[in-house]
C-alpha cells in the first residue's frame, strides 16, 4: 500500500517528501504492516466475541440462565470470560508490541535521527 | 432516581463521614500545593510537563475513569436489578481493548495537550479545533453533570440532608473545592488526586469484597443464592429484556459504552501526562488490570447487597440504587465502615469532577483562545491565564448544572456522555489515525453530525420526556423509542466522516504520510516532550 500520487494530490513540499520517503521505505511499511495486521483483526474479533455476548444477554436469556453448578450459571461464567480475554488480549499484545513492534519502531527513529531528519 | 421524598433513615454518624472526607481533603490539599510549585507553564498546567510513568498514570487513569457511577450506580443497579447490572462493568471494561489497540499509543505520538492537536496536525486547523473543543465540551458538560448529581444524592444519605437548599450548597462546596485543586495543582495535582483516590476506591471495594465473602465463608455460589432469593436475578432480563424495543435500547447502550471510552476526552488527555507513547500503553495496561479487577469487586458488593442489605431497603433509602454500597458498608463495618467508604466515594466525585474540568478549560484555551483566536501566537503567560479563567466558568457551571440535576439518574446522564463521545469524537480520531484520504469536511461532519444526531435523538427519546422517570414527566414530545441513541448515531457519523471527505477535493495524503510515520515510530513526539 505505497502512498503513490493519486488525482488532486498537490505535489508534497520538502519536508513532507522526506516523511512520504520514510513511509516508503520497506522498514516502515514492515513495522506498519505488522501493526495493523494483529490490532485490527484482534479488535473486530474482541468486539464480535462481547456482541456475541450482549447479544446472549438480550435475546437468550434462558440460556444465560442455565445454572453449570450450584448458583453459577452460563451468564455469570460468559461475563468473566469477557473479563479473562480483555485481560488475555492486553497481555499478548504488550507481548507482541514488546518483541515486534518496539524494536521496529526504535531502529527507524533511530535512523531518521542518523539522517537529520528530526 | 434519587427520591428526596423517601423518609429519611439516618445511617452513621455525618460528623464522623465529615471528619474522614476532611482528612482526605487535607492530606490531598498537601500534594496539590506541593505540586503547585512547578504549576507554571501550559505543558505543567495541561499535562504535567508529560513526567509521570505509566504506572502512574495508569493508576490515574483507573481512578479519572472510576467515577461514581462505576461504583455506586453499577453496585447499585446489581442490587436493585441483578445481572443487568453487571452488563455496564463489561461494556466499560472491554471498552479499554479499543483504547489500548488503536487508540493511545498513536494519539500520544501525535498530539500534545488535546484531542484536537491530533485533527489539526493535517487539516485545517480553525473549524477543526473548534469542532473538537465544541464536542470535548459537550462530554465534559454532561459527565460532569452527573458526578455533580451524584454528589447531591450522596450527601443526602451521608449527612442526613434532606432539603435541597443543603443539597445544593453541599454540591457548591464539592464544586469550590475541585476548582481549588484544579488552579493550584494544574494536571500534576489533579494527578495526585487521583492516584490517592484510586488506590482507596479499589483497597476500599476490596476490603468490602473480602469482607462479604467472609460472610459467606468464601462461597460465591451461596451468596449469588441469597442475593437471588432477595429479588437481585442471577440472570440477564430484568432491565433490558422486557419488550424488543429495550433490547434493542440495550445494544445500543452496549455500543456506545464499548467505543465511547477511546473518545473520552479526559481520558484521552491522560495519555499525554506520559514522556512516550511506551508509557502511555503501560498505562493503559495497568488501568485494564486495576479496572478489571474493580470490576470484578462491584459484582460481589452488589449481589453482597442485595443479599445482606435487600434491595426494598435500598430502594427506599435517600439515594436509593446509588446508596447500595454506602449502605452495605454500614452493615458489614458499622459507622466508621460507612464513613470511610462515603469519603472515598466523596473522594471519587472530587478527582473525576476535577479531570474533567482540566479536560474542558484545556479545550478551550488551547483550541480555542491559543490555536483559533490568537493563531497560536497569544501573549506569553495568556494560555495558561485563560485556562485558569475557563476552569472557574467550567466549575460554575458544573456547580450550576449539578443543582439543577440533582435527584436525575446517573447512570443514564454517564452514558449519555459516552453516547456523545463514541458518536462524535471516535469516528474521527479512529479515521485520521487509520485513513490517509480523511480530510477537513469529513472531520466537520463527523463531529457536528456525530453531536447534533445523539443530542437531538436524546432530547426526543423517552429518557427527556414522555414517561414519570423521565426528565420532564410532565411533557411528551418523545418520537423516538430508545433512550440510548448509540446504534443510529454512531454508524451514522463514521457514514458522515466518509461522505464528507469523499465529496470534498482536499487532499492531505502528504501530511498523512508525515502523521503515520510520527504516528507508528515516535519521530518527534519524545522530543518534544523533553522541552519542557
Amino acid at each position: 500500500m505505497a502512498n503513490t500520487l493519486e488525482d488532486g494530490v498537490p505535489p508534497p513540499t520538502p519536508s513532507e517528501a522526506r516523511y512520504i520517503k520514510v513511509q516508503k521505505s520497506p522498514e516502515f511499511q514492515d513495522l506498519r504492516s505488522r501493526y495493523r495486521r494483529w490490532v485490527i483483526p484482534v479488535t473486530v474479533v474482541s468486539l464480535l466475541w462481547y456482541f456475541l455476548y450482549v447479544g446472549l444477554a438480550a435475546y437468550a436469556t434462558d440460556f444465560m440462565g442455565t445454572k453449570l453448578f450450584g448458583n453459577i450459571n452460563v451468564g455469570l461464567v460468559m461475563g468473566l470470560l469477557q473479563f479473562v480475554t480483555t485481560f488475555g488480549v492486553t497481555y499478548a499484545y504488550i507481548r507482541y508490541a514488546a518483541r515486534v513492534l518496539d524494536p521496529r519502531s526504535a531502529r527507524i527513529r533511530e535512523e531518521m535521527e542518523a539522517e537529520g531528519l528530526l | 432516581m434519587i427520591g428526596l421524598a423517601a423518609a429519611p433513615e439516618q445511617v452513621g454518624n455525618t460528623w464522623l463521614n465529615l471528619a474522614i472526607f476532611g482528612a482526605f481533603v487535607a492530606v490531598t490539599l498537601v500534594f496539590v500545593i506541593r505540586a503547585s510549585k512547578t504549576n507554571k507553564s501550559a505543558g505543567d498546567m495541561y499535562t504535567a510537563g508529560a513526567a509521570f510513568t505509566g504506572r502512574q498514570n495508569g493508576i490515574a487513569i483507573s481512578g479519572d475513569y472510576l467515577s461514581a457511577a462505576s461504583f455506586l450506580g453499577i453496585a447499585g443497579a446489581i442490587a436493585l436489578t441483578g445481572y443487568d447490572g453487571f452488563l455496564y462493568s463489561i461494556g466499560f471494561l472491554v471498552a479499554w481493548l479499543v483504547a489500548l489497540l488503536l487508540v493511545a499509543e498513536l494519539l500520544r505520538n501525535t498530539g500534545r495537550y488535546t484531542m484536537a492537536d491530533v485533527l489539526a496536525f493535517r487539516m485545517r486547523e480553525g473549524p477543526v479545533r473548534t469542532a473538537a473543543a465544541t464536542s470535548t465540551l459537550a462530554v465534559s458538560f454532561f459527565y460532569l453533570l452527573a458526578q455533580m448529581a451524584g454528589a447531591g444524592g450522596l450527601v443526602a444519605l451521608l449527612m442526613n440532608i434532606n432539603d435541597r437548599t443543603g443539597q445544593s450548597l453541599v454540591i457548591a462546596a464539592v464544586g469550590a473545592l475541585m476548582i481549588t485543586y484544579v488552579l493550584i495543582g494544574g494536571m500534576k495535582g489533579t494527578t495526585y488526586v487521583q492516584i490517592i483516590k484510586a488506590v482507596l476506591l479499589i483497597s476500599g471495594a476490596a476490603l468490602m469484597t473480602v469482607w462479604v465473602l467472609l460472610n459467606y465463608g468464601m462461597n460465591f455460589s451461596d451468596l449469588l443464592g441469597d442475593g437471588a432469593a432477595a429479588g437481585a436475578l442471577l440472570e440477564p432480563g430484568a432491565k433490558y429484556g422486557l419488550t424488543n424495543t429495550t433490547k434493542i435500547d440495550f445494544i445500543s447502550l452496549a455500543l456506545a459504552l464499548v467505543l465511547g471510552t477511546a473518545g473520552l476526552p479526559h481520558i484521552l488527555m491522560r495519555f499525554y501526562t506520559v514522556p512516550t507513547a511506551k508509557e502511555a500503553r503501560r498505562s493503559v495496561v495497568w488501568a485494564i488490570w486495576l479496572i478489571g479487577l474493580f470490576y470484578l469487586f462491584t459484582l460481589t458488593l452488589g449481589y453482597g447487597a442485595a443479599a445482606m442489605v435487600g434491595p426494598d431497603k435500598i430502594a427506599a433509602a435517600p439515594g436509593a440504587a446509588n446508596s447500595a454500597a454506602p449502605l452495605l458498608a454500614y452493615e458489614l463495618g458499622g459507622t466508621l465502615l460507612l464513613g470511610v467508604i462515603s469519603a472515598v466515594a466523596f473522594a471519587t466525585i472530587l478527582a473525576v469532577v476535577a479531570g474533567l474540568t482540566i479536560t474542558a478549560s484545556a479545550s478551550f484555551a488551547h483550541d480555542i483562545y491559543a490555536s483559533v483566536i490568537h493563531k497560536g501566537n497569544a501573549p506569553p503567560g495568556a494560555e495558561v491565564r485563560v485556562a485558569r479563567i475557563a476552569a472557574i466558568v467550567v466549575g460554575i457551571v458544573a456547580i450550576l448544572g449539578g443543582i439543577a440535576a440533582n435527584g436525575q439518574n446517573i447512570a443514564f446522564l454517564v452514558a449519555l456522555a459516552f453516547a456523545v463521545a463514541a458518536s462524535a469524537n471516535l469516528p474521527t480520531i479512529l479515521y485520521s489515525l487509520f485513513w490517509k484520504r480523511f480530510n477537513t469536511r469529513g472531520c466537520l461532519w463527523s463531529i457536528y453530525g456525530g453531536l447534533i444526531i445523539t443530542i437531538g435523538l436524546i432530547t426526543f427519546s423517552p429518557a427527556v420526556s414522555g414517561n414519570e422517570t423521565a426528565m420532564f414527566p410532565n411533557g411528551d414530545w418523545a418520537w423516538f423509542p430508545l433512550s440510548n441513541p448509540g446504534i443510529i448515531s454512531i454508524p451514522a457519523s463514521f457514514l458522515l466522516g466518509y461522505l464528507g471527505t469523499v465529496t470534498s477535493k482536499e487532499h492531505l495524503e502528504n501530511k498523512a504520510a508525515e502523521m503515520e510515520v510520527r504516528s507508528l515510530t515516535g519521530a518527534g513526539a519524545e522530543g518534544t516532550a523533553l522541552e519542557h
